[in-house]
């Protein structure tokens, strides 16, 4: 999937403080492997990628990240319930034709999953739409009409879906776009979060 | 090397033939008390024997996968474009060793070969080969060779289904395995089009209970139409159009049945017309039946999942979005029976239209990939 704006490490740094040692991981759209490479390295994980752009499936084999090439949009059917610790998928959710199905499937073969999406409720796309405008950000560079993110919610509206769904928040945090936390996103983040980060459990 | 090869081919090479004394039983329940492999090698063995690359062949392949045998030569062998210096089998780094499959009709012991017992050929007394039979022999030639464990076992399509049965038979004996373009069974639809081939040769007035041999003849009208209706799946209905389209071959209808009109039917005959000149009509009928035949799940109650349990291969799986002879739903039955046993697999679905015989070809994203993965090989055995 394609992710807008720049994944930074220190948003991995943040997920990775959630992931137990020796678990087994699927990264969901896990681009060149880098978040599975250093999970392999600072918390000795074992698992999969999934990745459907052939450059960075080239990539992830260079690096020895085991790699399935699939497309999300097509489902998760060649996992089996239960087999994975964690299923993290970052900055896709978004771009993903029914996230709330894929969400569901992530929760049917993860023990607990861990999405982060761009929040459409952080205050300059408020501000934006207030303009009468689609907001553009850094975590949301492009136009309308060119974007990979076709579906956009803030936070709340996250949250109502996982209710909907009957799904547990474990943990959640908003950070900015270099993934830094500030005790503003802390007070409000749905207003001040430029990017939201849950970990989930059925 | 010549200066008339490019710089990424092995050069002029040169067959062995090994001869095995020790009996090899076989699934069906015959042996085969002696026989002869024959073989080719490409770059060298390294001193620890830990570079050595198997290739195995597909239904018309052979033992001679890349190179060529002689100066003159302008054909070179059948997987040139993935085996040399600096191309992903590279033989700057690996020992590569391909070998014609027991029952081809290449130099190894099969129908037109002679049966010891008798003296005579073996013509269409020789047994049916399986598989496990095969890999059963490429593992006693790799004995031979004194290479006790594949850094990798490749090959496509029906060589794809040797280098899965490797992983099962000889679990500790391969480091990797790259199957391509394969499946773990045959379809209905697969062997139905392998019977129609067969049912081509076999109802050829000239094949004579496959004793052609003795009458001085081939059975070239069934052999013909067998490579034709393979061909036909070899190739996408894209690729054919692109390739053919509805041309004419003399821009008019004749009106008639006696000659080809269109390129397309051009294309088949001549495909089939140089088969019969390179390929035996019993050994097409054993390829066949040996791909018919495999079904590794078979013995797990039908459950691949546990079939590929106790595999110790690293896998990379491959498949090419046109190819509907073996799609890539059918390398996905493999990946996922792996994922499921948390063993370290990458796939890899390549966008192609040349249907089945991509994986024959030098497609960019294909070889790549192909590449990436062989110099994770190479990083492993440290050459």
């Amino acid at each position: 999937m394609i992710a807008e704006g720049k994944k930074l490490r220190t948003e991995l740094a943040l997920i990775t403080e959630w992931i137990k040692p020796n678990s087994h991981v699927l990264d969901l759209g896990c681009g060149d492997g880098t978040l599975l490479l250093h999970l392999k390295e600072t918390r000795q994980t074992t698992g999969y990628g999934v990745e459907i752009d052939h450059h960075e499936i080239v990539q992830c084999i260079e690096s020895g990240i085991n790699v399935i090439q699939a497309n999300l949009n097509h489902g998760l059917e060649d996992f089996k319930e239960d087999t994975f610790d964690y299923v993290i998928m970052t900055l896709a959710l978004q771009a993903i034709e029914r996230p709330d199905i894929l969400l569901r499937d992530m929760l049917r073969i993860g023990r607990e999953v861990i999405v982060t999406f761009p929040n459409f409720g952080h205050w300059a796309a408020r501000m934006h739409l207030l303009a009468g405008r689609m907001p553009i950000s850094r975590a949301l560079p492009n136009e309308w009409y060119n974007t990979a993110n076709i579906h956009l919610c803030s936070m709340k509206d996250f949250e109502h879906l996982c209710a909907q769904l009957d799904v547990k928040i474990l943990q959640c945090a908003a950070v900015d776009t270099a993934h830094r936390s500030t005790p503003a996103m802390k007070r409000f983040p749905n207003l001040m979060g430029e990017v939201a980060v849950y970990r989930l459990q059925k | 090397m010549s200066k008339n090869f490019p710089a990424d081919s092995v050069g002029v090479v040169k067959p062995t033939v090994q001869h095995f004394t020790d009996p090899l039983m076989l699934d069906c329940g015959r042996a085969l008390a002696e026989y002869d492999l024959i073989y080719e090698t490409y770059g060298k063995l390294n001193e620890q024997r830990s570079n050595a690359i198997l290739i195995c062949h597909a239904l018309s392949g052979d033992h001679h996968a890349a190179g060529f045998h002689s100066e003159e030569d302008k054909k070179p062998g059948w997987w040139d474009s993935a085996i040399g210096p600096n191309k992903p089998i590279d033989t700057n780094q690996f020992f590569v060793v391909c070998l014609n499959n027991l029952g081809g009709c290449k130099g190894s012991t099969g129908p037109v070969s002679i049966n010891p017992l008798t003296g005579k050929l073996y013509g269409p007394t020789f047994p049916i080969v399986t598989v496990r039979d095969w890999v059963e022999s490429q593992a006693r030639l790799a004995d031979t060779l004194g290479i006790s464990k594949w850094a990798a076992v490749i090959g496509g399509s029906l060589g794809g289904m040797q280098t899965l049965q490797w992983t099962l038979q000889y679990p500790e004996r391969v480091s990797h395995a790259l199957v391509i373009a394969a499946a773990p069974r045959l379809s209905a639809q697969n062997i139905a089009f392998n019977e129609v081939a067969r049912q081509a040769i076999l109802s050829d007035p000239e094949f004579y209970k496959g004793r052609y041999y003795e009458h001085n003849t081939v059975p070239r009208r069934g052999l013909m139409l067998a490579r034709m209706i393979g061909h036909i799946t070899y190739l996408s209905d894209e690729a054919m159009r692109a390739k053919f389209g509805r041309e004419l071959k003399e821009g008019k209808l004749n009106f008639g049945f006696d000659e080809a009109e269109f390129q397309v039917e051009s294309y088949l005959h001549y495909q089939g017309r140089s088969f019969v000149g390179r390929f035996d009509a019993n050994t097409y009928l054993l390829m066949t039946k040996a791909l018919d035949y495999f079904d590794p799940a078979r013995e797990f109650n039908h459950d691949l999942v546990k079939t590929l349990a106790n595999v110790q291969a690293k896998f990379m799986v491959i498949s090419f979005t046109s190819d509907w002879r073996f799609s890539p739903e059918r390398s996905r039955e493999i990946v996922q029976a792996l994922l499921r046993n948390r063993k370290s697999v990458n796939y890899a679905e390549i966008n192609a239209n040349q249907g089945h015989d991509a994986f024959l070809m030098p497609i960019p994203d294909y070889m790549a990939i192909f590449h990436a993965y062989m110099q994770q090989v190479a990083k492993e055995v440290n050459v």
